[in-house]
């Protein structure tokens, strides 16, 4: 055998090892989503958005838990965005060379890590066993710490992209700093940080943990964020291994949606970063 | 190293003494004196390394964003020492206006590019920011272009276009000195033209100076120029003198291109 068709021999397994690496991943992915379909896709009906988490053993649906989804999410991303991006604005245009900074850098990789079951009790200590209920609001500031370190990461690697050159063009109008850092800076890169809120979102939409010891949940439908609020994650949960059938069906429709819900949001976020 | 006199129909609005730079330990400019002067184009010529960007980022303390970069010496304008700590950079920076090598348009309308910096020290109405935008769109030489899409992204213009954006968005706070560096150097040559025009009409109104690293601009546009070396000025004079009949060896030498 010559060095060529040696060489070419070396590439053939190559390429079909990692094409068997990829077809792993697939299958596995594929499975996961075929199963969800096949068993979520029939509770996927009207009744599923219009009535509340049944009694065992009845019919029902996911109103309460899908309003108070959106709602607990809701409130943390809007926690989460300002502060997170603020803190990010800090770290890449002003701290660069501050000891706060290299601080806060540290802390927020470490909370990036954090596993979310911590954040959970944590917040459980801080805003459950005070007040001595579980709320939507500490479901949101639960879910908030978990998006914040998200924000602030894109937000800094977003802004260290900009040109130096068009910071200095907006300085050199006499802009003061922070007219420069918003106006002109996070303009640039508003797509890439919107991107990362984004997927910030979608990672805390389907967080479980964190949750469970704080919002709780409730079967019936409330607005109010100081009270235990239904959620999908901590539904699918319970519903999922109790052992009625209607629970089990909703569990599934529930878990068909919140994937759903995620893919659109990720789907999302790659078109805006890509129209940028 | 000393400023060599000027004619004296043209006073100087800037007066460069004893001017030292450095970058950390690195000492950029070196104990250097020049006279800016009023409503004339100066240029400021030098193989690569010579300082002369440097000594223009000094004229609006651009250095200032960077730690480690400093000046000592005196820069006078209008009586006062602008490398003092007590200057309000910002407004220094409105009065001295900058135009880069690279075009660097904001990311948002070229409307919004040229009100940008007017907001900053002026607050005007509607139909006076639209006047504003429009003199300032004329002045450089972009407005029958620009007139019908004043709305769109200003990165969605060519490089030449850009440049120009980057001009009326200068001049638009009105400043009294704008300095260019290298100011064409990224752009074609019909582009270079339209700019070296502009920047012609510009001086009746504005103090320019230029860095360039084409000779034959230097000659085209300056009244006066400015050849530099490591950091110190070898020559300086009224441009048609000192492109006829340099003073200094080295001068010549890198005007007819045997070194640099």
């Amino acid at each position: 055998m010559n060095l060529y068709s040696r060489r070419r021999w070396r590439n053939r397994c190559g390429i079909g090892l990692s094409m068997a690496a990829m077809a792993f991943g697939l299958l596995a992915l594929t499975w996961i989503i075929w199963t969800l379909l096949s068993n979520g896709l029939s509770a996927l009906r009207v009744e599923l958005f219009v009535q509340d988490t049944p009694a065992p053993g009845s019919e029902g649906g996911l109103r309460n838990a899908i309003v108070g989804s959106l709602l607990i999410v809701g409130v943390s991303t809007l926690i989460a965005t300002p502060i997170g991006i603020l803190a990010g604005i800090y770290l890449a245009e002003f701290g660069s060379q501050s000891r706060l900074a290299s601080v806060t850098r540290l802390v927020v990789d470490i909370m990036l890590s954090a596993p979310s079951i911590v954040i959970g009790l944590f917040v459980y200590a801080l805003a459950v066993a005070t007040v001595g209920s579980f709320s939507g609001w500490a479901g949101s500031l639960a879910l908030a710490l978990i998006a914040m370190p998200v924000v602030v990461r894109t937000t800094e690697n977003m802004l260290r992209l900009v040109p130096g050159s068009l910071r200095e063009a907006a300085f050199a109008l006499g802009a003061p700093h922070w007219q420069v850092s918003l106006r002109v800076s996070l303009r640039a890169v508003r797509a890439g940080v919107l991107t990362g809120v984004l997927l910030a979102v979608a990672r805390v939409t389907g967080e479980t943990a964190p949750l469970l010891f704080t919002a709780l949940n409730n079967q019936f439908f409330s607005l109010d964020l100081s009270q235990p609020m239904g959620n999908l994650p901590v539904v699918i949960y319970q519903f999922a291994l109790s052992p009625y059938d209607s629970w089990v069906r909703l569990a599934w429709g529930g878990a068909l949606l919140i994937a759903l819900l995620v893919l659109t949001i990720s789907i999302g976020a790659r078109w805006l970063f890509k129209k940028s | 190293m000393s400023a060599l006199p000027l004619s004296s129909a043209s006073p100087a609005i800037l007066t460069v003494r004893a001017l030292n730079f450095f970058y950390g330990d690195f000492h950029s400019l070196k104990d250097l004196s020049v006279d800016i002067a009023s409503h004339q184009v100066t240029a400021f010529i030098g193989p690569s390394g010579c300082g002369k960007s440097t000594l223009l980022r000094t004229f609006n303390r651009m250095y200032d964003l960077y730690p480690g970069q400093r000046a000592e010496g005196e820069i006078r304008f209008h009586g006062e020492n602008l490398l003092d700590k007590q200057q309000d950079v910002n407004l220094l920076r409105a009065r001295i206006g900058m135009v880069f090598q690279k075009p660097t348009p904001f990311p948002m309308t070229i409307y919004e590019n040229i009100a940008f910096g007017v907001r900053l020290y002026e607050s005007l109405s509607r139909p006076e920011m639209d006047e504003r935008v429009e003199w300032a769109l004329r002045k450089a030489a972009l407005w029958s272009e620009t007139c019908d899409k004043l709305q769109q992204s200003g990165l969605a213009l060519s490089g030449g276009q850009q440049q120009r954006l980057c001009i009326a968005r200068t001049i638009a706070v009105k400043p009294e000195i704008v300095l260019f560096d290298e100011p064409t150097s990224a752009l074609d040559p019909l582009s270079t033209a339209k700019i070296e025009d502009l920047i012609d009409e510009l001086k009746s109104e504005y103090s320019i100076a230029i860095v360039t690293h084409n000779m034959q601009q230097a000659a085209r546009i300056s009244d006066f120029t400015a050849f530099m070396y490591l950091g110190e000025i070898v020559e300086y004079g009224a441009t048609n003198q000192m492109f006829i009949k340099p003073q200094k060896k080295q001068t010549e030498d890198y005007i007819t291109g045997r070194f640099g």
